[in-house]
């Protein structure tokens, strides 16, 4: 994967698969250790203790098409790469937790990406879920609940273009905010 | 600075045009958004096609994205499926070649051949 974007688009559709309701994308920046901390936890199926051992394994996957699911080893590669760290947690029928963290002055942290077209994917095809992303640095904190939007929305489908195209500006605007000036792919 | 009173202007503007609509089934544009597709390039090609309807201001075709399709090496996979329930399989997609897919297959009806799963078999 080229950036970190395109592995929160990876790592979202096995929670949608999974049959989450609800997504939290968080990504935020402890200063003190110079780490960028990504956190996905949804509210789907879950997995056994067994499966949960097995699933860094690249030649693991539950679908049926083919014998090897990439997804994860490739989150975890892009992490441990840039002496980051790789968690996964899980409990069947509670949810599941993907963790990862990567130092941000590190030559081969990968950039973030764009967040917001990422976001804006996953929202149009799966209007029905909720999504939530949450930035922060020492600049302070961002929120995108999906289930406030559609509030505001008022019976107005959130996979309205004009609505996306919105979605897509403030969230652009929140991460310029939040990130601009902490990482360097980030203008302030 | 973006605020949800723009948001709200955007809710009243939409729904004075969703009342214009009719509710007919009509074509589904579904995008292979696996770690394959996505590794290959599919989130600009879903972008290309939600970009082009709305441009166009086509009703009743919707965006949408599914799992691995199990042809890996032909992503990004997209399928137009019919109101009818046919479908047509387009690979190694670009953002490019959706302008076009929009264009002729779903305005005008007629399918890009050469861009079809069946096309890059036969090439082999």
């Amino acid at each position: 994967m080229r950036d970190l974007s395109l592995h929160i688009l990876d790592i979202v559709q096995n929670s949608i698969q999974a049959n989450a309701s609800a997504v939290t994308v968080h990504l935020g920046e402890n200063s003190e250790i110079k780490r960028l901390v990504l956190e996905i936890v949804d509210n789907g199926v879950g997995m056994d203790n067994d499966f949960l051992i097995k699933v860094e394994d690249p030649f693991i996957t539950s679908r049926t098409t083919r014998k090897i699911g990439l997804g994860i080893p490739l989150l975890k590669e892009s992490a441990l790469k840039c002496e980051g760290k790789f968690d996964i947690y899980s409990k069947k029928n509670i949810g599941t937790k993907v963790f990862a963290a990567f130092s941000i002055n590190h030559i081969d942290r990968l950039p973030i990406g764009d967040i917001s077209d990422t976001m804006i994917t996953i929202i149009s095809a799966n209007p029905d879920i909720r999504f939530i992303l949450l930035l922060d640095s020492v600049k302070g904190e961002f929120k995108l609940d999906t289930e406030e939007i559609n509030l505001t929305l008022n019976g107005v489908n959130i996979n309205e273009f004009a609505v996306l195209q919105w979605l897509k500006e403030y969230i652009d605007e929140g991460v310029k905010n939040i990130f601009g000036g902490v990482l360097n792919e980030v203008d302030s | 600075m973006k605020s949800i009173a723009e948001l709200d202007e955007i809710r009243k503007k939409t729904q004075e045009q969703i009342s214009l609509r009719s509710n007919t089934d009509g074509i589904r544009v579904i995008v292979g958004m696996a770690t394959c597709g996505i590794a290959a390039g599919a989130r600009p090609v879903m972008k290309a096609f939600m970009e082009e309807i709305s441009k166009r201001n086509l009703q009743n075709v919707t965006v949408s994205m599914t799992g691995c399709v199990g042809v890996c090496r032909l992503e990004p996979v997209v399928e137009i499926m019919e109101k009818d329930g046919s479908r047509v399989t387009y690979v190694k997609m670009t953002a490019e070649k959706a302008a076009r897919v929009v264009a002729e297959h779903i305005v005008n009806g007629k399918v890009c051949i050469d861009m079809t799963i069946g096309a890059a078999e036969e090439k082999k």
